[in-house]
């Protein structure tokens, strides 16, 4: 399954250290952030609980690049 | 300005007041005072900085800018320079508010001229018109479109004519002319009549939902320079972290063994100012913004390009291939000229577009439109088809003959020999020659052009490949400038032949193959780069390209390899003039030369120069 979220970042790179921490996130199969439109499409593993990944994926990714908005 | 970018602009310019003032005081008798004085502009500016190294600390992610602002600026504090100390986070808090007002920027630029996504349609239902969401219309409804709107789904005319804004997708300037039967695709803008159209299909499947959704994925495939920065940024900011302690360590230790002061306080401000020039925020930022700009530019143009490592590989492209029709022709076959006919050509034409009038075969179709007239075909009877021969009927009471030289061969004729290219239709009429016609695919305007801009454009070899005969391939690579053709392939071998070119190429660059995405998207795929031409409402060619250009004009083909190009030189440019500006403020500062002021040049500086060239790749209209 696959969810497209708005994001709120402030540089490109920044955008490109959560995806790869969103990436890495368990129940997560594949992420691309978009700098350009500020969007996240993360596609999810069969099964996953959507709600649960994407906490962690906001948690990760708050890590990498702590200013930085995920609206679920 | 958003709401973050003015906080951060309040605080700089308070900070900046703060420092003026502070600069006239008298306070060189009370340290502790003045220390306490310079710490509110300090913490005004930058305690955000402060607060992130912090928890970039607790998070173990320990090695960024915010760490190195932060370890230079209290380190200055600790030694006393405090207008350096603030000078820096000043400086670096406004190379960040620049930044992002550049991005923001460019990100306004690009989507304005990306903004398709319908926002409603109006769904008539039992002759009453409702607002709904474009979602939930489904295939077959009737919407109405109003002048200045735009097409919520993609659709046919059924009532109404307009003309119609295709810039969004095509980057075409020119309005385009619609009428009942039409077909008018998502995106487009109805500029003037009202329009009723029955749509094709839903939402999700339209031609703006494809776009947008080819747009947002783009960022998902990363170029190596930017893979290059990622992996750089891991390894050189914390190794330029460790330098900067071994510099604080090692020469007043050996010092002090040598016998001499150990001058504590030189080495540590020279580390400092190590670590100031060594931020790598200009590479970091601008490397990112530049492929965000030039990917941007380009969907501007009506070329997508599917993402930034196709970026690079577009640049560098020696040998373009082509499938003949559709890119280099217009992939319609036309009348082209009527020869040897005792009887008027316009009477000849009529005689055989009625005789070929039962038939859709494109041949008959070109007749028609050739002809130009409606077919009566209460004038035709006795229709008899010739396999391999041609056509048989009576047509006004006389007997017409039309096809190949074998039908006049069986007919006892001799048909006269045609030095045009293209297909022959010879024409009898009551058991006497009458002439023939010649149909071929015709050229693009511009195709001539657009090959002498791809040599421009740094192509050295362009190749076309087609199924037609030896003879039309010739004459149409003589016409255009094509380097080198080969003709009378069947699909299969279109592919074989060009993993041969592939092969021959070794190396020299990388190869694209452009084709209209009919019956090549297993070469377009094969290809290093795949660019799909007139790609609106192919979906195989938009899946199996890397570049699609959204309508079918040639000269986008050296367009897109020239903005590819200058975002890569743009690229090397920044990446050169970084690293270049900070070893060498880096050697004047282990020299002792540079002092915080340079190492301040050497970060914002550099990093607003990066930037602003970066935002060159924007502006792609005159490329």
């Amino acid at each position: 399954m696959k969810k497209t979220y708005k994001i709120e970042v402030d540089c490109a790179n920044c955008a490109n250290k959560m995806e790869e921490a969103t990436r890495n996130t368990p129940g997560v199969k594949n992420a691309v952030v978009n700098f350009m439109t500020l969007k996240m499409k993360v596609e999810f593993e069969d099964g996953a609980d959507v709600d649960a990944v994407m906490q962690q994926v906001v948690k990760n990714c708050k890590v990498v690049e702590d200013d930085c908005e995920i609206f679920l | 300005m958003n709401k973050k970018q003015k906080n951060l602009l309040t605080r700089i310019l308070a900070a900046g007041v703060c420092m003026f003032i502070l600069a006239f005081l008298p306070l060189d008798q009370y340290p502790v005072l003045r220390f306490l004085l310079y710490l509110i502009p300090y913490l005004t500016v930058g305690y955000d900085i402060l607060r992130k190294a912090w928890k970039g600390i607790m998070n173990r992610q320990v090695f960024d800018e915010n760490f190195l602002m932060a370890v230079a600026t209290i380190g200055a504090m600790i030694l006393g320079e405090y207008t350096e100390s603030v000078a820096v986070m000043w400086f670096y808090q406004i190379g960040e508010l620049f930044q992002s007002w550049a991005v923001g920027r460019s990100r306004r630029s690009i989507s304005e001229l990306m903004d398709i996504r319908p926002d409603y349609a109006n769904l008539e239902e039992d002759g009453q018109i409702r607002k709904v969401d474009p979602d939930e219309v489904e295939i077959g409804s009737i919407i109405v479109i109003r002048p200045g709107e735009k097409v919520p789904i993609d659709g046919i005319i059924t009532e109404g004519s307009s003309t119609m804004n295709t810039a969004a997708l095509t980057g075409e300037s020119l309005p385009r002319e619609v009428g009942p039967g039409d077909e008018v695709l998502s995106g487009f803008i109805n500029t003037s009549g009202l329009l009723h159209v029955e749509t094709t299909c839903e939402f999700d499947e339209s031609t703006a939902s494809k776009i947008l959704d080819l747009v947002e994925n783009a960022s998902s495939r990363k170029s190596r320079s930017e893979q290059f920065i990622t992996k750089f940024a891991r390894v050189y900011t914390p190794a330029v972290c460790y330098s900067a302690l071994a510099l604080v360590v090692l020469p007043p230790v050996v010092r002090m063994l040598m016998g001499t002061a150990p001058e504590w306080g030189t080495w540590v401000y020279r580390a400092l100012t190590f670590l100031v020039i060594s931020c790598p925020c200009a590479i970091v930022v601008s490397i990112p913004l530049s492929f965000f700009g030039g990917l941007g530019g380009a969907g501007s143009q009506g070329i997508l390009i599917k993402g930034s490592n196709f970026m690079e590989t577009l640049a560098s492209v020696r040998t373009v291939v082509f499938d003949k029709t559709g890119t280099v022709t217009k992939g319609n076959f036309e009348v082209t000229g009527v020869h040897h006919s005792p009887i008027e050509e316009g009477q000849l034409l009529e005689y055989t577009a009625h005789a070929e009038g039962h038939s859709s075969h494109p041949i008959s179709l070109s007749l028609q439109r050739a002809y130009g007239k409606a077919l009566r075909m209460d004038r035709v009877s006795d229709v008899e088809e010739i396999a391999g021969r041609g056509i048989r009927a009576v047509v006004d009471g006389h007997m017409v003959a039309a096809g190949n030289g074998k039908l006049m061969g069986d007919l006892g004729l001799e048909a006269a020999e045609c030095h045009s290219t293209g297909t022959i239709i010879h024409t009898a009429i009551d058991g006497q020659y009458a002439g023939h016609i010649v149909i071929a695919d015709q050229l693009k305007d511009n195709a001539a052009e657009a090959m002498r801009e791809l040599k421009k454009a740094g192509v050295r070899k362009t190749v076309m490949l087609t199924g037609d005969t030896e003879k039309t391939a010739r004459q149409v690579a003589g016409e255009v400038g094509i380097d080198e053709f080969h003709a009378d392939l069947l699909p299969g071998d279109k592919v074989q032949l060009f993993e041969q070119i592939l092969q021959e190429n070794g190396g020299q660059g990388t190869v694209a193959f452009v084709g209209d995405g009919i019956n090549d998207a297993p070469v377009l795929s094969r290809a290093d780069i795949g660019i799909a031409m007139g790609a609106l409402g192919s979906d195989a060619a938009i899946e199996a390209a890397d570049v699609v250009l959204m309508d079918d004009d040639p000269a986008k083909i050296a367009k897109a390899i020239r903005i590819a190009s200058r975002c890569m030189r743009i690229v090397k440019e920044n990446i050169y003039f970084a690293i270049g500006v900070k070893l060498l403020c880096l050697l004047l500062g282990a020299l002792g030369v540079a002092n915080m002021w340079l190492a301040i040049f050497a970060d914002v500086g550099v990093m607003v120069l990066c930037v602003l060239n970066a935002i060159r790749c924007l502006a792609v209209k005159n490329v």
